[in-house]
């Protein structure tokens, strides 16, 4: 740290490159250097394929500037799937660091690099491996599932994607320009207050959240307002598919709470920059308030991501049981209150913060109660699958999985919501085990059940089964032995976020959590093959009928991959399963009678914008201002050129309707004849 | 869509699919999206408040409320935003009539008052800074300057907006996409002034009794 | 300016087709919101800088019950707030802002207030609250 000062830079420097000195590459990290070298490598060769094939054109005409629900979806789940390898990465290091730091070893990461390390697993982890493959999943399905032919608003669609990629990128490049926070991922002051942290890693960290967080909550105001207003006719709110309806809950979620992230990170940013007393110790701040409000956000930010996934999971027990969702209803309104409760328990996660008998008791009674609606949910599934047909496709394995699982984790939550017990086990190992029980069990298990479910929808080809089980079996059985041992070490009270130990007797319960931290890699790889062979033997995997599960809901009533269109004409909707009632009652697929269909023209702008967004926020963490000043003038300056635009759709030729559809009639009689 | 059957050769059989589609109207949930907007931004607000209703007090045995605050010029400033509105008002009257001209009057004077709403606030943050009382002093003044500074910002983003705005009226016209537009600068200018009414009792009024 | 009343009353002519149930306001409704708004501003400030009711506190109580109608009359007369805008979906909305508003309000102060008096230093430990 000292020598940073007389490295600074001055005078002209100072002026266009603010604190980036030569000093801010992490050139005396050997681990840094190879990873650098490695990212750089594989980079270069993916650049390289994609000139050499001249794809550059393809990518941004039909993808990066596509307004198009399920092209941004599509973007999202790559992106949630690329920054997995990141967090997991980080996550592989911490386990290897604790099970090796005991006997005197100091293990391979020293301390200010550890730090980092935690911290980094975190932020990505929940901003930009969760959200990114939640939000993409409602982007791609929500839209087919209410009959509509896009969201409300798809240019804004697509500029939250991008400014989502933006914050990630921030992320990414504190691994290679400067460095990141070392603070946890909720960066608490004071050790996130200048005085601590004077580096770049905290402004880093605000950064790429308010970028990411602008993205995420417009996504929420444009899906609430698609789900509201573009179902088709005849369905109301309780015929709607319950993945739509905790797709709702989840986006009121984010508009009702990341402002509140937004608000806090920027107070955080005026202490940091402007030299506010928010939450600095003396003239009058106060610490424990950036607890307090950025908890309110906390809480239903893990709801945000656990409702799409009750909603999978729903969608998943039907159709692969063969019956009717056992209580629509009280699934409906187990979510509302789901989602009104997750605003009154938050303090729950800092009961040992002094807040006296009186609120930690109200707290933790709340905290207790929510649990109640997801346990009316696991038995609503059970309900669901009693007296069905089931078949063990692997999106109903990783359902199983996560019924075990969570439940599971739902309980030691429930024991931590005794303030009593949370103060002998807040921030142990414990609590570790109980959020990451709570995560991989209802997240991660939940996407990969999504993402079989729905990748014969979204690409025309089933999953591989078999690499698909292998994955799911170094998932689940990796899952146990790395968090289980967490559970005992906890009680035992080991604390979290440690780099060395001086118990050997624990090491033994280190190793084993490593050991399945190897069997989640394994299964991570596997998912990686899984994809590959997938597409080497898409021919075989081949699904022509749009619907290779015999499934319930009308995404299953267009072919695989959906026309840009989606549906030809608008679905009018009679029942609950409105693709399981049309095909009971004789839907005819129509063979004429086609129209021009109105819709969206691609753009560039939400690129150019998040770019603009991006370069400001790098050029806030590095006190560039001039560079500062310039892209937010630019910020602005595009944003309005871009409203002179009135021109922004287009209609479909009937010819194209036409042919689109008559392909498809041939591809079903092919079928069928077959 | 009212028929859900129809009647093929004698039998009930329930149509599945609209036949005789309309294009979607454009804009249809416009307005709905950005009242979502203004409810986040709703809780933006709601943050700051809660700032400032937790470290309002703290004046690091520096100045208070009672020290900085010149009601009058509150005062002043409170009408300033309160005649904009009525005079946004009066522009999205003369808008429903279709008469270009008296829109953009209107608009223009909304503009004046909210531009001069800004040059008070930035008198008298200049003044509370001139006399030591800047954001950096207490944790009062943290959250004062934040959040009326925060209002004020937005009021900025308002003119631009409506500056922007005269511009494509006088260019495009009234079309119903200018129109949708200019509905919705409406609900954030009057927003804006529910906020204020919040700043002005809480903040300054409160303030100064406390 | 035409004090006409009834010139552009509701959503019978405009142009826009749209059947929202979505009200645009009369100069009528713009006025009487204006002048409830001036009243409803002019005597808190008015109770404040007089220091007319010697009770601090029930000043206090007007001045915010006042702020809280005016917010009310902007609502109604200048955002054209009703039940049947977009299918009712507005209200809900503002319902469900105004609700966890409240919540993290009302509950940042009151957790505040107890951490603050718990974790003061130099306080005796048997007192807590």
């Amino acid at each position: 740290m000292s020598d940073t000062a007389a490295l600074a830079n001055t005078g002209l420097a100072k002026f266009i490159f603010g604190r980036l000195t030569l000093e801010s590459l992490p050139l005396h990290e050997p681990i840094l250097v190879a990873t650098f070298a490695m990212v750089a490598l594989g980079g270069i060769v993916l650049l390289g394929a994609l000139t050499y094939f001249k794809l550059w054109g393809y990518l941004w005409k039909e993808w990066f500037t596509s307004v198009d629900h399920k092209k941004i979806g599509i973007m999202y789940m790559v992106l949630g799937i690329v920054m997995l390898l990141r967090g997991f990465a980080d996550a592989i290091m911490m386990r290897a660091q604790q099970a090796m730091a005991f006997n005197g070893s100091d293990g391979f990461l020293p301390a200010h690099h550890y730090d980092q390390v935690f911290t980094a697993h975190g932020v990505i982890m929940i901003f930009f491996v969760a959200m990114p493959l939640v939000t993409g999943l409602m982007n791609y399905i929500v839209p087919l599932q209410i009959g509509a032919r896009d969201v409300s608003f798809p240019f804004l669609n697509n500029f939250s994607f991008w400014m989502t990629t933006g914050g990630a990128i921030l992320v990414m490049m504190s691994l290679f320009v400067g460095e990141f926070a070392k603070t946890g991922w909720l960066a608490y002051p004071p050790l996130s207050n200048i005085g601590y942290s004077p580096d770049v890693g905290v402004d880093y960290y605000i950064w790429a959240l308010q970028v990411a967080g602008v993205g995420t909550t417009l996504s929420g105001i444009n899906l609430i307002a698609t789900i509201v207003k573009m179902r088709a006719p005849g369905m109301t709110m309780m015929k709607m598919p319950i993945f739509t309806w905790t797709s709702l809950c989840t986006n009121v979620l984010i508009v009702a709470s990341f402002p509140i992230l937004t608000a806090v990170l920027a107070l955080l940013s005026l202490d940091r920059y402007v030299g506010t007393n928010f939450f600095t110790n003396d003239l009058g701040g106060n610490p424990m308030m950036y607890v307090n409000l950025i908890w309110i956000w906390g809480h239903p930010e893990v709801y945000i991501l656990i409702l799409p996934l009750f909603g999978v999971f729903s969608e998943v027990t039907s159709t692969f049981s063969g019956k009717k969702l056992f209580g629509y209803t009280s699934m409906v309104y187990a979510t509302l209150v789901i989602t009104i409760l997750s605003y009154l328990v938050w303090l729950h996660h800092f009961f040992t913060m002094g807040s006296g008998a009186s609120v930690n008791s109200f707290f933790g009674i709340t905290t207790m109660i929510i649990s109640i609606p997801t346990g009316a949910k696991i038995f609503n599934w059970l309900f669901t699958m009693y007296r069905g047909r089931i078949r063990f496709e692997l999106p109903m394995m990783w359902t199983i999985a996560f019924m075990l699982t969570f439940v599971i984790g739902g309980m030691t939550g429930v024991l931590l919501a005794v303030p009593p017990a949370d103060f002998v086990l807040h921030n142990s190992l414990f609590l570790i085990a109980h959020f990451h029980n709570v995560i991989i069990g209802g997240v991660v298990f939940g996407i990969f059940a999504a993402i079989n479910f729905w990748f014969p929808k979204a690409f025309g080809f089933r999953l591989d089964p078999f690499w698909g089980k292998v994955s799911f079996w170094g998932w689940v059985v990796g899952f146990y032995f790395a968090f289980m041992p967490l559970y005992v070490l906890g009680l035992m009270g080991v604390t979290r976020r440690l780099r060395t130990f001086d118990d050997p007797s624990l090491q033994i319960w280190f190793i084993i959590a490593a050991f399945g931290a190897v069997l989640i890699a394994i299964g991570i790889g596997a998912f990686l093959v899984q994809i590959a062979v997938s597409i080497w033997n898409r021919e075989k995997l081949r699904d022509t009928t749009g619907d290779p599960w015999n499934a319930r809901t009308l995404e299953w009533a267009t072919s695989s991959p959906p026309p840009d269109y989606n549906f030809a004409f608008t679905p009018v909707i009679h029942d609950n399963d409105s693709w399981w009632d049309m095909k009971r009652r004789g839907y005819v697929r129509p063979l004429e009678g086609f129209k021009p269909i109105h819709m969206p023209k691609n753009t560039g702008t939400g690129v150019i914008l998040s770019v603009l967004a991006t370069a400001m926020g790098f050029a806030l963490i590095w006190y560039m201002w001039w560079l500062a000043a310039l892209s937010f003038v630019a910020l602005v300056a595009v944003a309005i050129f871009h409203t002179f635009n009135y021109n922004r759709d287009f209609h479909i030729p009937v010819e194209d309707v036409i042919r689109t559809e008559g392909d498809r009639t041939k591809l079903l009689a092919a079928q069928a004849a077959s | 869509m009212n028929i859900t059957t129809q009647t093929i050769n004698g039998t009930e059989v329930p149509v599945f699919y609209v036949v005789d589609e309309h294009d979607h109207p454009a804009g249809s949930s416009t307005m709905l999206g950005f009242w979502l907007y203004l409810m986040s931004d709703c809780l933006i607000f709601a943050m700051l408040f809660a700032t400032f209703g937790v470290l309002g007090g703290s004046y690091a045995a520096g100045p208070g409320p009672k020290d900085l605050f010149d009601l009058k010029l509150v005062a002043l400033n409170t009408a300033m935003l309160l005649f904009s509105s009525i005079t946004y008002g009066f522009a999205m009257l003369e808008m429903m009539k279709g008469r270009v001209k008296s829109t953009q009057m209107w608009l223009g004077i909304t503009g004046l008052f909210g531009l001069a709403f800004l040059c008070i606030e930035l008198y008298e943050f200049h003044h509370m800074i001139h006399e030591g009382a800047g954001p950096w002093r207490s944790a009062f003044l943290s959250s004062f300057f934040t959040l009326v500074g925060t209002h004020g910002l937005h009021v900025t983003f308002g003119i631009i907006w409506l500056v922007t705005l005269m511009v494509q009226v006088a260019r495009f016209g009234l079309i119903e996409a200018n129109q949708r537009r200019l509905m919705c600068l409406s609900m954030f200018w009057h927003f804006l002034d529910v906020v204020w009414i919040g700043v002005f009792t809480f903040v300054y009024l409160l303030g100064v009794l406390r | 300016m035409s004090a006409d009343a009834h010139a552009a009353h509701g959503h019978g002519h405009d142009d826009h087709g749209h059947d929202d149930g979505r009200d645009h306001g009369s100069m009528k409704s713009y006025l009487i919101g204006f002048f409830l708004s001036v009243v409803l501003t002019a005597i808190p400030f008015w109770l404040v800088m007089t220091n007319a009711i010697e009770n601090k506190n029930w000043t206090i109580a007007i001045v915010v019950a006042f702020a809280v109608v005016q917010i009310v009359v902007h609502m109604v007369y200048f955002l054209h707030m009703n039940t049947t805008s977009d299918a009712g979906w507005t209200m809900m909305a503002l319902i469900f802002t105004i609700i966890v508003v409240v919540i993290a309000l009302s509950g940042s102060l009151w957790v505040m207030y107890h951490l603050n008096v718990n974790m003061m230093p130099v306080h005796d430990m048997r007192n807590m609250p």
